[in-house]
């Protein structure tokens, strides 16, 4: 069964291989030449030294004396063989080089690619290390048997040509051979198949054990505040221990076998002068011919290796390839219409927004219910519903991060699927509840790529209430925010954001509690100013606080993702249990406290007469 | 202050960096001694061969008819030996990867917990990757070198030191023109390694610029989307993708041009043996059998040296590695755990004083100045005052997550700095403003606060927080995956856990620092009233922009641009003229507009 196994990943690893072959021919070709050369002149150089051994040396012990034609011939062999050796080995590396990076290159920018092409809901479902690593990791293993490929092609020529000339040598000789080549080569095969499935398990511990670190450092604030930092060491403690194991075992297998495959070379060669000597005695072949085969042996001992490792690779390499190839096949992708939404009003003015029976789930988990309302052009609609009602969510589809299951968001009367690519951000922007700034400068954050004016940024921070710190920065506009924004405080990050959506002037302006980091002051600052500029646009906004909630001319209210009311504050303060419920909480709270306080008051005084009357 | 960065390496020599890293690592040195000489015996292996080639033309051969019986014996004794080499072999390299996998784990571990113990000001002067890197691949580059490169340092200078010292046996001649021809190679492979050495810090430059472009297309894909940046994010990783791969082909070229050179030196060398050699056999200064074995041998300085650049390579990224750990590991913990010798807080209400406290950021500017107060024990406590005002700094001192740079902060009379950790965490927690959480459960999650708990308990501080509702809404209830960094949860969800992790924690002083900012207000009362019935007799701290919080707290704490401006009750400060008076009346407008 585990052997099946086996032979199925080496089919299929030799697929993958051929794939490369196929999209690098005239590389690999290349390559491929380079190494028989390589493999042709290693032959060739024993044969030199065979030849120079009967022809110069042996003669000129016996003669006495030194033939100097044969004595320059060998050396012309000799240094000649090595030359034409070398240039295969150096053409065989830099061409294998030039192949597996071309791939591995070729398969990152495909990866990336078709990340920037799948939606949102797709991202939701694969983790952030594992996409990484299908980018990193897995496309460098996908390609690494192509590093020792040539050379194993190379050998292969190599052996054919040496049994060739062990033949034409001498057969007994070559039976030798025949019985100490094959035997490395199965050795070497059986090193591998018990090495692979080692070697892939430190593998994978590896990756688990960067994967606890990251986490587990990304969480220090967490692990400091709750003092967890023995509870983190012990869970890192735990996967670096099987790390440790798992590599021991490695190198049991890797201190078995290596010093076998050394050592079976050796006894080759030990054979060979046994053999030969027999055969000497019989007169059957020259001290030269022993020589040639015994040297033989020591210069194919290193390369027949070649071999193994292609074979060693091949487990990982499927195993990246599949994974590669699981994002690369991954369907889904946001397919575009071609209503180019922009040009074809032409204009900047606000957009109306509807959205039409739209149910949206996270795997099996519908979270959106036949939601309908609409945001006509120019009006302001807050969203408000209790946390995880569905409100970000909905958001979500609003700027088209992810498509609905069922039913529509139209802009303007269009289905958001059938804009033009770029068309719904051309329009549309959304200030997100969890602001993302990249590891860039102010001025990079806020404009991604597009070319703003610094004074358009400035106006954009202006009405974020962002300017004055920006200002305050040591380098203003270019100072760099750090990973995810770091240097920043929750609430200046959010005014970043806001400043990011407002800078592009969109017809749509969607606004996901995108100040609750902000204070109160703060915010009715910027909701003035949105106001006032808010004319030229249409705005969705998430919110619980009645500041915000007031702006708006109309309120969709929101329960366990469906619609419950919607209408303006008053009418659903009105009509809306829930509603009422939600944003009246603080005031209710407030009254009720004070009939608590009166209730403390008498009950104390209660007591105080008990105690009274006691005493 | 000057919070410090971590020691970007260790800046010792590499002598010393090796020297101190295996002082750190007993298992490594135990036994070494017994695994070198076995690495001694293995490399006899390399040189039967040639001797036995010696053997066979010379004693075996002699007078062209050939010995049978002692060339028999020969070959026999020589594979005995070659056996006995090979388990020598297999020992040595169990032994030597028992060790360094062992010593490695060990200082693993120890880089690990050290990265902890880093104050988080520390711990953010380095990128999160690069920080992983110092326990990952900077040990795993060690690991490497000491089983691969390590062991072929160790055979290389066997193999060069048992050849030489045969063919000096054989003839000193000969022995001198072999050295002569390598010598140069061997001056000039640092040359190259050099060389290489700087294509490879290309490669990794390339690799890590790589790396960010392709995780920004990843962590960064709503944002891309929403702004329609694919294109340029593209670009860039394409870009960025190509660089790598250029840097690789020519570091790869590099590698190329130099391995084959030693295969044309010995081929020189072997040439002039040939020529040198029949002329000194002429004169009867070398046998035939030792002049063939001397071809033999010359073999034997082929692989030390072609693997050499490579070898010094992984040499020199393992003694960096060494260096990068121990520059985690030499970075003293400027926030640190005094340890035994700290105090230990009795169980209590917990009191907290501020005296003259200033703090900047490092290379900042001021963020909080002459900060002085007093928290008493039971009081409850708010904090509000403009963005960037300087609460959150705050809480992060009162927490000890850093240290003031000038001025002192009391828990109890006692200097934060004298408290032991241990007693530190337990009584005092703060929730702070994104909830992170980790990759599992929410029952998971909610147990990070008190490890011990049983699922039952954790129910039920979810139920007194009045958080059943919510639960039973959520598909698997507290079974609920929350993704990393819990991002299959709302945002508000998340804070709803990270508060009930506090809370299970039962600190004596609970930190909010916006703690429900993202939570909705029928739920946030519900949660403030819950947690003030559970944190009577405690003392409370809440950062918030709420009204209800400031007007609930027994006294307010108003921050503004670094300074304490105010403090006192709701009630006194209301009347007053001052920053609180404009909070409250954009509160009251933002309430009734
Ligand atoms: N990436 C996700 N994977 C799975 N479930 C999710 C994901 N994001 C949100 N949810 C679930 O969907 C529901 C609605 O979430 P959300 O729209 O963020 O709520 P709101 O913004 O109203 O607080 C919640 O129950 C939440 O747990
Ligand atoms: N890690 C940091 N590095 C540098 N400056 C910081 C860092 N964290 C906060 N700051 C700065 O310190 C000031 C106060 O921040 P913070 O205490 O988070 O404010 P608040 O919590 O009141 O909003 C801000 O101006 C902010 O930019
Ligand atoms: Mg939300
Ligand atoms: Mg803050």
């Amino acid at each position: 069964m585990a052997s099946k196994v086996t032979s199925a990943v080496m089919r299929q690893g030799l697929r993958v291989l051929g794939v490369a072959i196929r999209t690098e021919k005239a590389v690999f070709a290349l390559a491929v030449l380079a190494s028989a050369v390589y493999g042709g002149m290693t032959v060739a150089s024993s044969w030199a030294l065979g030849w120079a051994t009967q022809h110069v040396l042996l003669p000129s012990f016996a003669q006495g004396r030194v033939a100097s034609g044969a004595l320059w011939t060998g050396v012309f062999l000799i240094i000649g063989t090595a030359l034409l050796k070398a240039f295969g080995v150096a053409g065989r590396r830099i061409l294998a080089g030039v192949m597996q990076y071309r791939m591995q290159a070729r398969s990152r920018r495909d990866v990336t690619r078709q990340y920037l092409r799948l939606p949102l809901s797709w991202h939701h479902r694969h983790p952030t290390g594992q996409l990484l690593s299908n980018a990193s990791a897995d496309a460098e293993a996908a390609w690494a048997p192509l590093a020792p490929l040539p050379m194993a092609v190379g050998v292969v020529v190599m052996l054919v040509t040496a049994a060739i000339a062990m033949i034409f040598t001498d057969l007994v000789l070559a039976v030798v051979g025949f019985l100490i080549f094959p035997a490395i080569a199965v050795l070497n095969l059986v090193y591998q198949r018990r090495l692979s499935p080692l070697a892939t398990r430190a593998q994978q511990l590896r990756a688990e054990v960067s994967e606890i670190a990251h986490e587990s450092f990304d969480g220090a604030l967490v692990v400091k505040t709750l003092g967890r930092e023995d509870l983190e060491t012990e869970r890192f403690l735990r996967r670096a221990h099987e790390l440790r194991d798992a590599n021991i075992a490695v190198g049991r297998v890797r201190g078995l076998f290596d010093p076998m495959l050394e050592a079976l070379p050796t006894i080759g060669v030990l054979a060979v002068l046994a053999v030969g000597a027999l055969r000497l005695s019989g007169g059957s072949i020259v001290v030269g011919d022993l020589i040639q085969v015994a040297y033989l042996f020591t210069l194919l001992a290193f390369p027949i290796r070649a071999l193994g490792w292609v074979l060693a690779e091949l487990p990982r390499s499927v195993v990246g390839w599949e994974r590669v190839q699981a994002v690369l096949e991954a369907t889904g992708s946001m397919e575009y219409g071609s209503v180019d939404h922009g040009a074809a009003t032409a204009s900047s003015a606000p957009a109306a927004l509807e959205v039409r029976g739209v149910s949206y789930r996270y795997g099996e988990a519908e979270v959106l219910h036949d939601v309908t309302f609409d945001v006509p052009a120019g009006r302001t609609v807050a969203l408000v519903g209790p946390t995880g009602s569905g409100k970000s969510t909905l958001v979500q589809l609003l700027v088209r991060l992810v498509d609905p299951d069922a039913g529509q968001v139209l802009l303007d009367g269009v289905d958001l699927r059938e804009l033009a690519y770029g068309g719904v951000a051309q329009s549309v922007a959304l200030v997100p509840q969890q602001t993302f700034l990249f590891d860039d400068t102010v001025r990079g954050n806020i404009a991604l790529g597009q070319e703003s004016a610094d004074e358009d940024v400035w106006d954009a921070l202006r009405l974020a209430q962002a300017d004055g710190f920006v200002a305050r920065l040591s380098d203003g506009l270019g100072a760099r925010v750090g990973e995810r924004g770091a240097t920043l405080s929750g609430g200046q990050r959010q005014r970043l954001a806001l400043a990011r959506a407002i800078v592009r002037r969109p017809r749509v302006l969607v606004l996901d509690d995108a100040t609750s980091s902000v204070d109160p002051q703060v915010e009715a600052r910027i909701l003035y100013g949105l106001r006032d500029a808010a004319e030229t646009s249409t705005v969705v906004v998430v919110a619980y606080r009645l500041a915000t909630i007031a702006l708006a001319d109309e309120v969709v209210y929101l329960d366990h993702g469906r619609v419950v009311d919607r209408g303006t504050h008053e009418e659903l303060l009105a009509r809306c249990q829930g509603y009422r419920n939600l944003v009246t909480a603080y005031e209710r709270e407030e009254a009720e406290r004070a009939a608590i306080d009166v209730l403390a008051e008498d009950e104390e005084v209660l007591a105080g007469e008990e105690e009274g009357v006691s005493a | 202050m000057t919070a410090q960065s971590i020691q970007r390496d260790s800046g010792r020599s590499a002598l010393d960096t090796i020297r101190h890293g295996l002082s750190l690592t007993p298992e490594f040195r135990k036994g070494l001694a017994g695994t070198l000489a076995l690495a001694v015996v293995a490399t006899v292996g390399k040189i039967i061969v040639p001797i036995a080639v010696q053997q066979t033309i010379d004693t075996g051969l002699k007078d062209g008819v050939p010995d049978l019986s002692y060339i028999t014996s020969a070959v026999l004794v020589c594979a005995a030996a070659v056996v006995l080499t090979a388990i020598a072999g297999y020992v040595m390299n169990v032994r030597l990867y028992k060790a360094t996998e062992s010593s490695l784990a060990t200082l693993r571990v120890r880089g690990f917990r050290h990265v902890h113990d880093l104050s988080v000001l520390t711990q953010n002067t380095e990128r999160r990757g690069a920080l992983v890197s110092r326990v990952t691949n900077d040990i795993d580059q060690i690991s490497t070198f000491m089983q691969w490169g390590g062991l072929m340092v160790i055979v290389a200078f066997g193999q060069l030191f048992v050849a030489t010292v045969l063919m000096f046996v054989y003839s000193w001649q000969l022995t001198l023109l072999v050295w002569a021809c390598f010598i140069p190679l061997m001056i000039a492979l640092p040359r190259f390694q050099r060389l290489l050495s700087r294509a490879y810090t290309v490669v990794r430059e390339r690799t890590g610029d790589m790396l960010a472009a392709i995780s920004e297309s990843v962590v960064g894909a709503a944002v891309i989307r929403a702004y329609a940046s694919e294109r340029r994010t593209a670009e860039r990783i394409g870009t960025a993708v190509n660089a790598n791969r250029s840097a690789q082909v020519r570091a790869q070229t590099i590698v190329g041009f130099v391995f084959p050179l030693t295969e044309i030196v010995a081929a020189v060398a072997i040439a002039g043996i040939v020529l040198l050699g029949v002329r000194l056999g002429l004169s009867g200064e070398i046998t035939q059998g030792e002049l063939v074995a001397f071809l033999f041998l010359v073999t034997l300085f082929v692989s030390p040296l072609q693997t050499a650049t490579e070898v010094l390579n992984e040499a020199q990224n393992a003694v960096a590695g060494w260096r990068r750990i121990l520059g985690v590991l030499d970075t003293p913990p400027d926030v640190a755990d005094p340890g035994e010798k700290g105090v230990e807080l009795p169980r209590g209400p917990i009191s907290v004083a501020f005296e003259d406290v200033h703090f900047s950021y490092p290379g900042g500017p001021p963020v909080l100045r002459e900060v002085t107060l007093v928290i008493p024990p039971r009081s409850r406590v708010a904090v509000v005052g403009e963005t960037g005002s300087g609460k959150t700094t705050f809480a992060k001192l009162l927490t000890r997550l850093m240290d003031p740079g000038s001025g002192r902060v009391t828990i109890d009379g006692h200097d934060l700095r004298h408290v032991r950790f241990s007693s530190l965490r337990e009584r005092i927690v703060m929730v702070p403003q994104d909830g992170f959480l980790f990759d599992g459960t929410l029952e998971e999650n909610v147990r990070y606060g008190k490890p011990s708990a049983a699922r039952e308990e954790i129910e039920l501080a979810l139920t007194e927080l009045g958080l059943a509702d919510w639960l039973e809404g959520l598909p698997a209830g507290l079974d609920t995956p929350v993704g990393q960094r819990g991002e299959s949860l709302s945002a508000g969800e998340r804070q709803l856990v990270a508060l009930a992790r506090a809370y299970l924690a039962d600190p004596d002083l609970l930190l909010l620092d916006e703690a429900t900012s993202a939570v909705d207000p029928a739920t946030e009362v519900r949660l403030a009233r819950a947690l003030e019935g559970v944190t009577r007799g405690r003392t409370a701290i809440s950062i918030a922009h709420r009204l209800s919080t400031a007007e609930n707290a027994d006294e307010v704490l108003v921050f503004d641009a670094g300074r304490l401006v105010q403090r006192g009750p709701h009630a006194d400060l209301v009347n007053e003229q001052g920053v609180y008076a404009d909070l409250h009346a954009s509160w009251i407008s933002a309430a009734h507009s």
